[in-house]
């Protein structure tokens, strides 16, 4: 039939190609979107931002620590202690230890999260060096700190109130990796 | 060659400029089939895609089912140097072409078979018949729809030539961004754009034909069921597969332009795009089942000779299906690392499916209850697929739990479970769809003992294909690999050779297929009797080339 399509018709097209056009939007509008869920909800163990800590409630937990180093970015990354105790809601310092082996400086930022991913909400950094792009020229060793604390709130929550162990795990990528070698 | 008594012969519609329509005056054969905007004709260019997709992709199951009937590698590196022109391939090379027979099996059957087969062919055939309308609201879109289908079917055949994409159905990223360089997945990924853009064009046809097209009289509470739902379907198709497009179009633009939305490197996360590719893969297993629920609703009426049992019930347990479906998509993702409180809602949202789908399976039963049965083959492949279908829908209980599903996330079992939702659920339906209305389609009907013994055979064939999978999954047999421990070896052993009894039960249907449309018998209007109510019993077999031109009025 290649009657006109009357405006009823247009306008049921036109609202079909609307929610087409919204649900589009939606998905990519869901890559901050899901950003923003991960760091409100500590989704997918995404730690969180503070200034101060709370001060300690004496009771003690451990904190584990894990270095990864993209196979592309040419450096030697350890934790310069494996684990350490400490005590929920005090401020503490680690250090990472990276070494540039390869030949030219290089640019690397690192990605970071804790497991059990649950706890993720509770461990709150002040100071990281994974806040920023860290440079290593040729053969240079820096130590790397990271400041933090384990919210006391952790012990009221009954999903977490058990944990023992925190792992706290980085991984450090060269800077534009995914621009020069995709 | 069709009975037009029903329709005025010289019908003049005052703005056709160009020839005097006649009720069946059919345009040349070329213009007739590839600038078709005839809703029947595409229909039937839809079915008869969809039977090629099928052959082709239950051939690449069969050499799947071949290289699994026995512990080993047997065939795969001489199918991977036969591929690539009897060149020598590195055993790699082979074990790669496992992963690009698997992908390409599944990504034929969803989107190549299933749902060009029951949106595209049954929809387009009998929506507009149902509704009582002349034809789709827009033709020419129609018409697109289709040829879209055709170079997307082509880019995915063409793409094992280019290297292959090995990365599933379901392309997760790392393995789809920088696992597989290459253009194979690029023109896998471009096949999936085109595909989801001739069934987006075709959901907008659907939904405003059904809002605007039904005839005087024909509320929505008075619609078919089919029609019911394939407008389901095509909401559910609106919604989902633009997300779909984008979730893809990222992985075009991470693999291709240094994007970083799924790599960690840039602060991208793969995890996302499992979400995104879900939030449409879930709603997208709704939409190749919703219109096989249509097709049973009617066939089980028109055999049982009684209306439905509880048909608003039935209408709106397809709704709240698709609405639903749309809030569970995780479950496919509960070995993410999801906490214990995610994996909870999900499971019970997962479970709240079955209510619905209950209430359909139960008032299928009910109207059989009490009935004046009959068994020809349309009602033995429904009563079929109301059994597969409960089978599936079961172990899918069972791998709705979260916990349950750390053990088996990916194993055979999940295999099990969606080949007998799917390929005996959705297959079992389109088979019965299609002996129910190959009399009206074709103006012919169809060899009743053939009929029969296809089913009996592809019965006995699929389920001793895919029920030893749940065996096998339970034991722990992990999907996509090309070979399997000894103890494995039984079952795969009985699973070739369901798949083999199939084949044959395959090559009855197009006997039958190729007998009935030569010397088979001519159909009558209504072959059904009283049970078949719904307005295409009411045409010729084959319908005229344009029906209804006077409104049929229900009351």
């Amino acid at each position: 039939m290649s009657a006109p399509a009357r405006p009823r018709t247009l306008r049921t097209a036109l609202l079909a190609v609307a929610g087409i056009c919204f649900m589009t939007g939606l998905a990519f509008a869901s890559v901050p979107l899901y950003r923003m869920f991960c760091q409100a909800t500590g989704l997918n163990g995404t730690t969180g931002r503070g200034v101060a800590a709370p001060g300690g409630v004496h009771r003690k937990i451990e904190i584990a620590f894990d270095a990864n180093t993209s196979p592309k970015l040419p450096w030697r990354f350890v934790p310069e202690q494996e684990q350490e105790t400490v005590e929920i809601g005090a401020r503490d310092m680690a250090f990472f230890t990276a070494t540039n082996r390869g030949a030219q400086a290089v640019t690397g930022t690192a990605t970071y999260n804790v497991t059990p991913a649950i706890a993720g909400k509770y461990f709150t950094k002040i100071q990281c060096f994974c806040f920023t792009q860290q440079t290593l020229k040729p053969g240079e060793t820096q130590r790397m700190p990271v400041i933090f604390y384990v919210d006391p709130k952790i012990l009221s929550d009954p999903d977490t109130r058990d944990v023992q162990t925190i792992t706290l795990s980085y991984t450090f990528y060269p800077v534009d990796s995914a621009k020069t070698n995709s | 060659m069709t009975d037009t008594a029903l329709h005025p012969s010289a019908f003049v519609t005052h703005d056709d400029h160009h020839h005097h329509a006649d009720a069946d005056h059919k345009p040349a054969f070329f213009a007739r089939w590839f600038m078709s905007t005839n809703h029947k004709d595409i229909g039937t260019l839809y079915l008869i895609f969809a039977i090629v997709a099928g052959i082709i992709g239950g051939a690449i199951s069969g050499l799947m089912r071949a290289e699994l009937m026995h512990p080993g590698i047997q065939y795969l590196p001489h199918w991977a140097s036969m591929l690539h022109g009897g060149e020598e391939q590195s055993f790699d090379q082979a074990l790669h072409l496992w992963n690009v027979l698997v992908t390409a099996h599944g990504l034929i059957m969803v989107f190549f078979m299933v749902m060009p087969a029951m949106v595209g062919g049954f929809g387009n055939w009998f929506v507009p018949l149902m509704i009582g309308a002349p034809d789709m609201a827009f033709p020419r879109m129609n018409n697109i729809s289709f040829w879209l289908l055709v170079p997307a079917f082509l880019l995915l055949l063409a793409s094992p030539f280019f290297g292959g994409a090995g990365t599933g159905w379901t392309v997760y990223a790392p393995l789809s961004t920088y696992g597989e360089p290459g253009p194979s997945v690029d023109m896998a990924i471009l096949s999936l754009h085109l595909a989801g853009a001739s069934s987006i064009l075709g959901a907008i046809n659907f939904i405003t034909t059904i809002f605007n097209m039904r005839a005087p009289g024909m509320t929505l509470h008075k619609m078919p069921l089919f029609a019911w739902s394939v407008l389901v379907t095509a909401f559910l198709l609106l919604l989902a597969l633009p997300v779909l497009a984008a979730a893809i179009t990222m992985l075009l633009t991470d693999r291709n332009f240094g994007t970083t939305f799924y790599d960690p490197a840039g602060g991208g996360d793969p995890v996302l795009y499992q979400h995104l590719f879900w939030f449409f893969g879930h709603p997208e297993v709704y939409i190749m089942i919703l219109p096989g629920f249509g097709i049973i609703s009617h066939i089980v009426a028109t055999f049982s000779r009684k209306p439905v049992f509880g048909y608003l019930g039935m209408a709106y347990a397809m709704v709240a299906i698709g609405v639903v479906g749309f809030v569970v998509w995780a479950h496919h993702m509960f070995t993410t690392g999801m906490s214990v409180n995610v994996k909870m809602y999900f499971t019970a949202a997962t479970m709240v499916i079955a209510v619905p789908t209950g209430i359909k399976i139960f008032s299928w039963i009910a109207t059989m209850w009490g009935g004046s049965l009959r068994f020809p083959t349309p009602m033995v492949w429904a009563i079929g697929f109301i059994f597969m279908f409960t089978v599936g829908g079961v172990t899918g209980v069972v791998l709705a739990n979260g916990g349950v599903d750390d053990y088996m996330q990916d194993t055979y079992y999940v295999v099990a479970h969606f080949h007998y939702v799917l390929s005996l659920g959705a297959v079992f339906s389109l088979f019965a769809g299609f002996y129910y209305w190959f009399p009206k389609m074709s103006g012919r009907m169809y060899s009743e003992l053939l009929g029969q013994l296809h089913f009996w055979v592809f019965f006995v064939g699929v389920n001793l294909l895919f029920f030893p999978m749940h065996f096998l999954g339970l034991q722990g047999m992990p999907r996509r690999y090309p070979d399997y421990p000894d103890g494995f070896a039984h079952w795969n052993n009985v699973a070739t050779i369901g798949y083999m009894i199939m084949a044959a039960g395959m090559a009855i249907f197009f006997v039958n297929l190729i007998w009935s449309l030569i010397a088979g018998k001519k159909a009558p209007d209504n072959p059904w009797g009283e049970g078949a109510t719904t307005l295409e019993w009411t045409l010729s077999s084959p319908p005229p080339f344009h029906q209804f031109e006077t409104l049929p009025k229900i009351d």
